[in-house]
């Protein structure tokens, strides 16, 4: 090897290492994040019926409960064009775990200001679990083309101010 | 090479022909992107379009199939025939094959195309069941990737006639390049083949009770994150073997170009998941499992970002460039072809950066499914992408005509207005995305909007950067027109062939074998791939019914 390609090789090298330094630590950076936050995506929760959710636990109570001190349940179906209920009560310093499938085609559910954001999938169940801090009215949008209706396609969280407390 | 028309070969006309209808569906898509632009700007046209366009989402399904399905595979196919025969120096193995690969393609785009027309499959690019369009739209879409197949069967069998008369010669860049990624399209596409054939098909014709929603997409983005690189990877070759001959300069280091290839050819497909982070019913490992080898498949592209801003700077410095950053005004700005390649990589740069934040398991939560991900994916495959196909288009239209491009000038003002129009329209879409603002959405009509003040005082911008897309579309149109219908002058172009600094003997032969590289991609999907479609397969349910919501 002449001078000449051992200083075009030097300089590979100079970009190679740091070119895989830079992804492996941004791996490690998420990755700590994700677990040490306790961060979760949605998961394999089990399959339904789309057909048969009236009759399919808990979808056939659509609705938000107490499950525990500060602790919430919301159950929510999405269908063309609208999420069931659309609006879901809960006292601020809530932790709500939002627990919902799809009566029909592939819709979204996105919480604004929340990490909730997960696709409803027919024969699926989504479940995502947030903290609500601060009382205000959150935006619920579907973020998946569902049909011509698809942009009336919305709900509202709205966190109430902690002392009235109490839930749907 | 200079001439004033080239040889009328089989090779030259199919590219031509492939790339004219590859321009056609670009026409189309821009036609509806600046729609979508001026809707979200509060200006809404499609009541006037009525019954051509029945809907927003009409014409979305019009802009997502035509820029992402047919602009791009029509060029590639075209592009990839001429960079591989030429390269290789000699015709395809069989002109017959390649005749009926064509008329195979464009029959399979007119099947799809006539139910798009029609309003019968408004179901958007992603066609994602139980929303059933008509069966012409999947059957046809089908037959256009068995087009590509076909495509690399012909290559491959042309390459074999080439090793065979120059044995321990290494391949030529270009068509090593061109052979990658048609074997990388290849693994990808067998997931959408699947869908298509095991799914959708049974589902449209009435054959099969149902869908199964979530396996369908997992086989849907099988192939739908490495399409991308077969979007991207025809840009590179542009990009390593072309343009540091174009700006008069060498390519730094041809063994890292191939190296980086064969890594797109491992690690392009066992990431698709991570378009699924949100999705219910796959288990949180394998999510995370895809996403380290997203993170992997950065590396490629950062090695060809380091060795094509080399070659760039080789060719600055050989036009008399000084001083650390002197050789970037020296490059050929006066050129069109290269100014758009350059710009188009600037442009790509940034769509990279914001890929990662889609890449990253947790970070992914806030952006899915908002504008963000429109932000950027205009940024790849919308510039990155698309204004490195026009910048080759400038040198290529010529070269296969044999008239003049009609004008150099118009042919500057357009990149540079597309870097303004983009960089401003996608700005503005990745903020909107960070406040919660919807994709694939009708947003100027939404139920919701009046509620989001912040997004109505960033809307208009997306009109007005969608506007100045247009009209710099319009621009590119115009010129190509033109050099078809006006130029008079006769082109003096030559096909850009770069030579290496680093030439492909400095690295080891290995480089040159197929079945080990084939081995390793192969087993990297079965591994990331395998336990999550079996489980899926496994518990299957086609019961799902189709249905029309538009």
């Amino acid at each position: 090897m002449n001078r000449n390609n051992l200083s075009l090789y030097i300089y590979e090298l100079a970009w190679i290492l740091p070119s895989i330094a830079i992804p492996v630590g941004m791996l490690v950076a998420i990755t700590l994040s994700a677990f040490a936050l306790g961060i979760h995506l949605p998961g394999a929760e089990g399959r339904l019926d789309p057909a048969k959710l009236d009759s399919t636990p808990p979808f056939d109570r659509p609705g938000v409960r107490q499950v525990g001190p500060g602790r919430y349940e919301a159950v929510v179906i999405g269908q063309i064009w609208r999420f069931t209920p659309n609006e879901i009560r809960v006292p601020a310093g809530s932790e709500v775990t939002f627990i919902a499938t799809s009566r029909d085609v592939v819709h979204g559910f996105k919480i604004q200001d929340t990490p909730v954001n997960m696709m409803l999938i027919p024969g699926q169940v989504s479940k995502l679990t947030a903290r609500f801090e601060r009382p205000g009215e959150y935006l619920l949008v579907c973020h998946e083309y569902c049909g011509t209706g698809h942009h009336v396609m919305f709900g509202k969280v709205v966190v109430e101010p902690a002392a009235q407390g109490g839930s749907r | 090479m200079n001439r004033a028309a080239p040889a009328s070969t089989l090779e030259n006309r199919l590219a031509a022909y492939y790339i004219a209808i590859g321009l056609l569906a670009l026409g189309i898509g821009g036609l509806m992107g600046v729609l979508q632009a001026l809707e979200h700007a509060g200006i809404n046209l499609y009541p006037y379009l009525y019954p051509v366009l029945a809907s927003y989402y009409h014409g979305l399904t019009y802009h997502g199939v035509m820029m992402v399905l047919v602009w791009t595979t029509f060029f590639i196919s075209g592009f990839l025939i001429f960079v591989a025969a030429h390269s290789l120096g000699r015709p395809l193995a069989s002109p017959g094959l390649g005749k009926f690969t064509f008329g195979l393609m464009v029959a399979g785009l007119l099947l799809a195309g006539w139910p798009i027309a029609t309003n019968d499959a408004t179901v958007l690019f992603t066609f994602y069941p139980p929303m059933r369009a008509h069966p012409a739209f999947y059957i046809g879409l089908t037959l256009v990737v068995v087009g590509t197949w076909l495509i690399l069967l012909n290559l491959v069998l042309t390459y074999r006639q080439w090793r065979a008369q120059n044995p321990g010669v290494r391949t030529p860049l270009p068509a090593f390049m061109a052979l990658v990624t048609l074997t990388m399209w290849f693994i990808a596409s067998l997931g959408v083949a699947l869908e298509m054939v095991a799914i959708l098909i049974p589902f449209a014709l009435g054959l099969a009770p149902g869908a199964d929603p979530l396996l369908a997409r997992t086989l849907f983005w099988f192939t739908g994150h490495p399409i991308v690189y077969f979007w991207l990877l025809p840009a590179y070759i542009s990009w390593y073997t072309m343009v540091p001959r174009q700006v008069g300069g060498k390519l730094f280091s041809d063994p890292l170009a191939r190296v980086s290839f064969l890594l797109f050819l491992f690690l392009s497909t066992p990431v698709g998941l991570h378009h699924q982070f949100t999705d219910p019913g796959v288990a949180e490992l394998w999510k995370f499992l895809q996403a380290i080898f997203t993170f992997g498949v950065f590396f490629p592209s950062l090695l060809t970002f380091f060795n094509v801003t080399a070659s760039l700077e080789l060719g600055g410095r050989a036009r008399g460039g000084r001083g650390w950053l002197g050789w970037i005004p020296r490059l050929p700005w006066s050129d069109p072809s290269f100014t758009a390649q350059a710009l188009a990589m600037v442009l790509f740069a940034f769509g990279g950066i914001g890929g990662l934040v889609n890449a990253s398991y947790n970070v992914n939560l806030v952006v899915h499914n908002t504008m963000w991900v429109v932000g950027h994916f205009h940024l790849t495959v919308g510039s990155g992408v698309t204004l490195t196909y026009m910048g080759i288009l400038y040198w290529l239209v010529p070269y296969l005509t044999g008239r003049a491009l009609w004008s150099r000038r118009l042919g500057l003002i357009q990149p540079w207005l597309w870097l303004v129009g983009m960089g401003l329209m996608s700005f503005v879409q990745h903020w909107l995305g960070l406040l919660d603002m919807p994709r694939r959405t009708m947003v100027g009509s939404a139920a919701y909007l009046p509620l989001r003040p912040d997004w109505q005082a960033l809307l208009p911008l997306v009109g007005v950067g969608g506007v100045l897309l247009f009209v710099s579309g319009l621009l590119f149109f115009v010129n190509m027109v033109l050099t078809l219908a006006a130029s008079r002058e006769p082109a003096q172009v030559e096909i850009p062939a770069a030579e290496a600094l680093h030439g492909p003997e400095a690295g080891p032969a290995v480089l040159d074998r197929w079945r080990p590289w084939l081995t390793v991609a192969l087993a990297l999907v079965v591994l990331a791939y395998g336990p999550v479609l079996g489980m899926l397969a496994a518990s299957a349910a086609f019961n799902v019914r189709g249905i029309r919501v538009w």
